[in-house]
């Protein structure tokens, strides 16, 4: 596939590697940062750059951090003894966004996948274990991906954390909200129908 | 309708595509392992919901694709829940999904293969016995034409009742036990508890295999059983790291 020479190839190679960009989608954005000004190429760039230097793991919660510790571990409102346990840092934007949760978080930095062969051991799996009697935890939310990847992450979670006498929850899977009930496939509205709750 | 075509099927794997779009892989019946997009499959307003998760028999809808089909329709026939909801039960399913996934051929209908696996993900849910994904691997080698000598050795032909004859070890590229003279030469070390079981396995004795309580030679025939379909597909199943 090699049609361009030197930098091009280059750029477009790279571009390829991202997640989600094919060759051809690699081409046409290698192709728009060559029209785009000269400054904004250069913005883009310098934003790469900046984020790989200051950009860490927050050493508590493994959130994405610029400092030690992330926004959510310094803020002194948060109960301290509930914890939300989430594949990647963008699920925590999720929850928050969401306004309901107060506690800490917990990010394993991805799943386990019984297809890929990836076991708990790649996971922060230790790392949430070490927290527990450190932070005083009692109260473990499970907020992992209602795909096989995030319910095995779950099941796998609550084996471990449940005979230590803590509370584990999972989050619910349902129908969403606005949608038509004749559309729900079986599992989604069979799991709705085991979380459902008195009306008020 | 030109292009379109209806099937049964188990959804093998998915993999991300893109934004919110899945590539699935489903065993047909009929059509044989089929590779199609589900478009916005990953939002939550999608209304295939659930139902092109791995595991899952589905009915399926399909428009022929240049490269890739594309699914129009489905509906679940079997969610297989239990095996979803259970930690041993998902990593003992997903291992025969894979197998399943390296042998059956695009558009290659084997219906046989098909029958099996159905039968082998629904005896797992019932009887949540790991053995049966032990017996999956060596009926599938079965299938595939593989049929393991075990009542001598696969080396120098000695017969079990010779002198010296003892069968300790199984040799993949033999395809079958080996006796204690040609064990040094190599192969994988086999018990003989080990070796019966197998033996029942393939004899016919299933259904007395699934009653029996699991024991140390159940782990020694699963993990022979991954190493004979590796041998048989020339590569690695990277689901039975987590067995
Ligand atoms: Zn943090
Ligand atoms: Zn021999």
């Amino acid at each position: 596939m090699n049609v361009y020479e030197g930098v091009m190839q280059t750029l477009i190679d790279e571009l390829g590697r991202l997640p989600g960009i094919g060759p051809k989608s690699a081409q046409r954005i290698a192709f728009y940062l060559l029209k785009v000004d000269a400054l904004d190429a250069k913005r883009l760039a310098h934003a790469i750059e900046e984020a790989k230097d200051r950009v860490t793991w927050c050493r508590r919660c493994f959130n994405i951090s610029e400092g030690e510790l992330c926004a959510f571990c310094l803020d002194e409102r948060r109960d301290d003894h509930v914890v939300c346990v989430v594949e990647e840092p963008r699920d925590i934007v999720a929850v928050e966004r969401t306004g309901e949760f107060r506690g800490r978080y917990h990010v394993l930095q991805g799943a386990i996948s019984p297809i890929e062969g990836v076991g708990p051991e790649q996971l922060r799996v230790k790392e949430l274990l070490a927290r527990i009697p450190e932070e005083e935890i009692s109260e473990v939310i499970l907020a992992t991906n209602p795909n096989i990847e995030g319910e095995a992450t779950a099941m796998y979670l609550a084996r471990l954390l449940k005979p230590a006498g803590l509370k584990v929850t999972r989050i619910a899977s349902g129908l969403p909200v606005g949608g038509d009930l004749e559309y729900a496939d079986e599992v989604t509205l069979g799991r709705a129908l085991e979380g459902r709750r008195e009306v008020s | 309708m030109p292009g379109l075509y209806r099937d049964e099927g188990v959804v093998l794997r998915t993999i991300k595509l893109g934004e919110a779009d899945r590539i699935v892989t489903v065993l047909t019946q009929g059509h044989g392992k089929v590779r199609a997009v589900a478009k916005g499959v990953r939002k939550t307003s999608s209304r295939f919901g659930g139902r092109l998760e791995p595991m899952s028999r589905i009915a399926l809808q399909c428009y022929r694709g240049r490269e890739l089909d594309i699914v129009t329709q489905a509906e679940t026939l079997e969610a297989n829940r239990v095996l979803r909801e259970e930690y041993g039960l998902l990593t003992h399913a997903i291992p025969m999904l894979e197998a399943v996934d390296q042998v059956a051929q695009e558009h290659e209908p084997n219906p046989a293969l098909y029958r099996m696996l159905t039968g082998a993900l629904r005896a797992l849910g019932e009887l949540r016995n790991p053995v049966v994904t032990s017996a999956f691997f060596w009926k599938l080698l079965s299938l595939e034409g593989i049929h393991p000598m075990l009542d001598g050795c696969a080396r120098c032909g000695h017969e079990e009742g010779d002198d010296d004859a003892e069968l300790i070890a199984f040799d993949l590229d033999e395809g079958g036990t080996l006796c204690r003279g040609c064990a040094r030469g190599g192969g994988w070390s086999l018990s003989f508890p080990a070796l019966d079981l197998l033996r029942r396995m393939l004899g016919g004795g299933l259904n007395g295999v699934f009653a029996q309580p699991t024991g140390p030679e159940t782990h020694e025939v699963e993990q022979l059983g991954i190493r004979a379909v590796e041998h048989h597909v020339e590569r690695r199943l990277r689901s039975t790291a987590l067995l």
